[in-house]
């Protein structure tokens, strides 16, 4: 299981991290998200299910 | 099959990323309809989804299907000539709330009037985003818009009850928060055999959002989970305590009103050509 | 075997449709052209067809536009107030490159006008009535039994070319009833078709063409999927936002109809081989022409004419051919003068062009254009 992002794809809108229950992503200075507390993850997939972006994605 | 792989399937090459805003609901109301039309197990090739113009309408660009991008306001019709000339494909239309409710709300009330087989997902975002933060219909009373500088004086339509007056069979509503619900809804609709309408609650955060301080995305995110109250929960709800949630900005989500009495268009239609097929009137 | 029957031409224009294989109309109620939708009404269903009365002259020709693209040979029909209101799709359907068939039976406007005289005063709105550098294909029958032929007509340049094609009527057309032969079926009239892809679906580009400049357009549920939009595309079909895409979308529609005037453009010569002073006439104007010429010859005076059955493209080279023949021209047409300007710039003063515009609700009599030809004469 881990995070796939598709920075191509992502425009730091920070929605999945509003929502990530366990502060795994943040918004990095150049308006991407990125992961930064990766062994926190419960692969909930809210991040997955609520980004406008299709640019992040659980795999299992 | 995974999201990452029905975004694989169902959006044509190389069309990603989409033009929508950071943080536009309009690219989780488009990951519905495909998810939901993966669920029914439907043919690409059976599917049309057909747009007017607006940030809304490009969706149509992004889907690999038999697709129009047509003109503003103007989907509905496009959508019922394809439908009548070819009953066996499914026919969806991508409409924002000018473009559906404004240019084209003479079409869409005739669209459900005749209760055609074509399913409308309104991505409402309350606002004209392509031209920039113009207030539209669906705008609420006392919001400020680039067109609006000192806030709107109008009432927005009650799209969902005005659909249903029209004669619309299928109704319904969702929001981009809630998008399991979202989902099955949009699924439903396409399943419903005759004219059937899901408000999609969207949020446009680069004009809306700024115009009236509605703070990050995820914010008005948030403000979809606070206000969207589940039918059940709506219905159980007295008079009372529904004007006092309407007068708080809240709002029922779910199938608002089915009703499979009335005759599909394109069924109905079948029953003219017999009938002067054998010569009578 | 055939029929002998007494049509009007809107009559005469249904049969043609049905005919040429229209299977569906979407249409919308407005005198004189109502006879259209009433009778396609009647009969589509008989054939299998569909007819829709949609909610207003916009949806009418969208609806068309939608029943093109799943496949239908598709009618819409109107008169000059609907005809401002469907030019908004008209410009949807040249971007799009959407075969469709707009019958305008032009009656006096501006806006209502004069309900329900004759008119040619669409002339100039029907070459430019849509937004933007655009290339469309309009006839102009004159008798009954010519609105049959000329909307086959009509189907086969709109399938060919991928162009919409206006049929414009007026009134004088529209409402008159004559004498017309019709087969008894229609079984063996060939129906134009549009080219199809031959590549498989995964390789369709679908506004890639080969010398003929006009792409393949496979129906919707065909297998074939592809992606309609009123934007500046290129031959993906896909938004582009290049000066170069708008350049050579233009270029390719304009060269797709001009490159094959020969094809397109039909003029009728009556009278013409020893003529002195030519009448240019189109549609119903061109009845009077017939008896006038006959008695301005009963005269001695030469005169002819030239019917432009294709009103747009502009017969070019058929009336830049007359002028070089002839000592004068005068252009007879219902209105106070929009066809004689796109004569007077391809004459380009060869000879004098003078103007016999009729605009006071009446078809001209002979008498009276016989008159108009002595003055221009100078007899």
């Amino acid at each position: 299981m881990s995070l796939k992002i598709i920075t191509k794809r992502c425009k730091g809108c920070g929605i999945c991290a509003t929502f990530c229950p366990k502060q795994v992503l943040a918004v990095s200075e150049i308006e991407k998200i990125e992961v930064v507390n990766e062994e926190a993850c419960i692969n909930c997939g809210q991040c997955e299910m609520r980004c406008p972006d299709y640019a992040i994605f659980v795999e299992k | 099959m995974s999201y990452a792989e029905l975004t694989e399937k169902y959006f044509r090459p190389g069309r990603l990323p989409h033009i929508w805003c950071p943080g536009c609901g309009h690219g989780i109301t488009t990951g519905a309809i495909i998810k939901a039309i993966d669920g029914l197990g439907l043919d690409k090739n059976d599917v049309a989804v057909v747009s007017g113009i607006g940030c809304s309408s490009r969706a149509s660009g992004y889907l690999d299907f038999n697709t129009v991008h047509s003109a503003h306001g103007r989907a509905l019709p496009v959508a019922t000539g394809v439908k009548l000339a070819n009953p066996e494909l499914n026919v969806i239309v991508c409409t924002g709330d000018g473009d559906c409710t404004a240019i084209g709300g003479n079409h869409l009330i005739h669209a459900a009037r005749r209760n055609i087989n074509v399913t409308v997902v309104l991505f409402n975002n309350n606002i004209y985003g392509m031209t920039g933060g113009q207030y539209s219909p669906m705008t609420p009373t006392g919001s400020k818009a680039s067109t609006a500088p000192y806030r709107t004086i109008e009432q927005p339509f009650n799209i969902t009850d005005l659909v249903q007056a029209a004669g619309a069979t299928f109704v319904a509503r969702g929001t981009t928060f809630h998008t399991a619900q979202l989902v099955d809804l949009i699924k439903k609709g396409i399943q419903h055999d005759g004219f059937s309408f899901i408000e999609v609650v969207s949020a446009c955060p680069t004009s809306f959002g700024r115009a009236n301080k509605c703070g990050s995305p995820g914010d008005m995110m948030k403000w979809q989970r606070d206000h969207a109250v589940m039918k059940l929960a709506w219905d159980k709800m007295d008079a009372e305590k529904q004007a006092e949630a309407k007068a708080a900005g809240k709002f029922p989500i779910g199938v608002l009103f089915e009703t499979n009495a009335i005759k599909e268009y394109t069924k109905a239609y079948d029953e003219v050509i017999a009938i002067a097929q054998g010569g009578k009137k | 075997m055939s029929r002998i029957l007494l049509l009007q031409g809107n009559q005469a224009v249904v049969e043609g449709a049905i005919a040429a294989g229209c299977r569906f109309f979407g249409g919308y109620p407005i005198t004189p052209s109502t006879e259209v939708a009433e009778l396609l009404a009647e009969k589509l269903p008989q054939v299998g067809g569909k007819f829709i009365q949609m909610e207003d002259e916009i949806a009418s020709i969208g609806a068309c536009i939608g029943a093109s693209l799943a496949g239908k040979k598709a009618m819409t029909a109107t008169s000059g107030p609907g005809f401002s209101l469907k030019q908004e799709l008209l410009g949807l359907a040249c971007a799009s490159e959407i075969p469709l068939v707009l019958v305008n039976v032009q009656r006096v406007g501006p806006s209502t006008g004069q309900p329900t005289s004759p008119s040619q005063g669409d002339v100039m709105q029907a070459r430019w009535g849509t937004h933007g550098d655009h290339w469309i294909i309009a006839l102009a029958p004159t008798t009954v039994p010519e609105c049959f032929t000329l909307t086959q007509r009509a189907y086969e340049l709109s399938e060919k070319y991928r162009v919409p094609v206006i049929m414009l009527m007026d009134e004088v057309v529209g409402h008159m009833r004559e004498r017309i032969d019709l087969p008894d079926s229609y079984e063996d009239i060939a129906q134009p078709m549009r080219k199809q892809p031959t590549c498989a679906p995964e390789e369709f580009k679908a506004y890639a063409t080969d010398e003929s400049l006009v792409p393949a357009m496979p129906a919707f549920g065909s297998g074939y999927r592809w992606h309609v939009t009123g934007l500046v595309h290129d031959e993906t079909g896909f938004p582009k936002g290049t000066g170069a895409a708008t350049v050579a979308q233009t270029d390719r529609q304009y060269h797709k109809i001009y490159d094959n005037l020969e094809d397109i453009v039909e003029v009728e010569e009556y009278k013409l081989d020893d003529a002195e002073f030519a009448i240019i006439a189109f549609g119903g104007a061109a009845r009077t022409a017939y008896d006038a010429i006959d008695a301005a010859r009963a005269e001695g005076l030469k005169v002819g004419m030239l019917r432009c059955i294709t009103v747009w493209p502009f017969p070019e080279q058929q009336v830049k051919t007359l002028a070089s023949k002839v000592q004068g021209i005068m252009v007879h047409e219902l209105n106070r003068g929009q066809y004689v300007t796109e004569v007077e710039r391809v004459v380009a003063g060869v000879c004098p062009v003078t103007l016999f515009g009729k605009y006071d609700n009446e078809p001209a009599t002979p008498e009276e254009m016989l008159a108009e030809i002595k003055k221009a004469m100078g007899k």
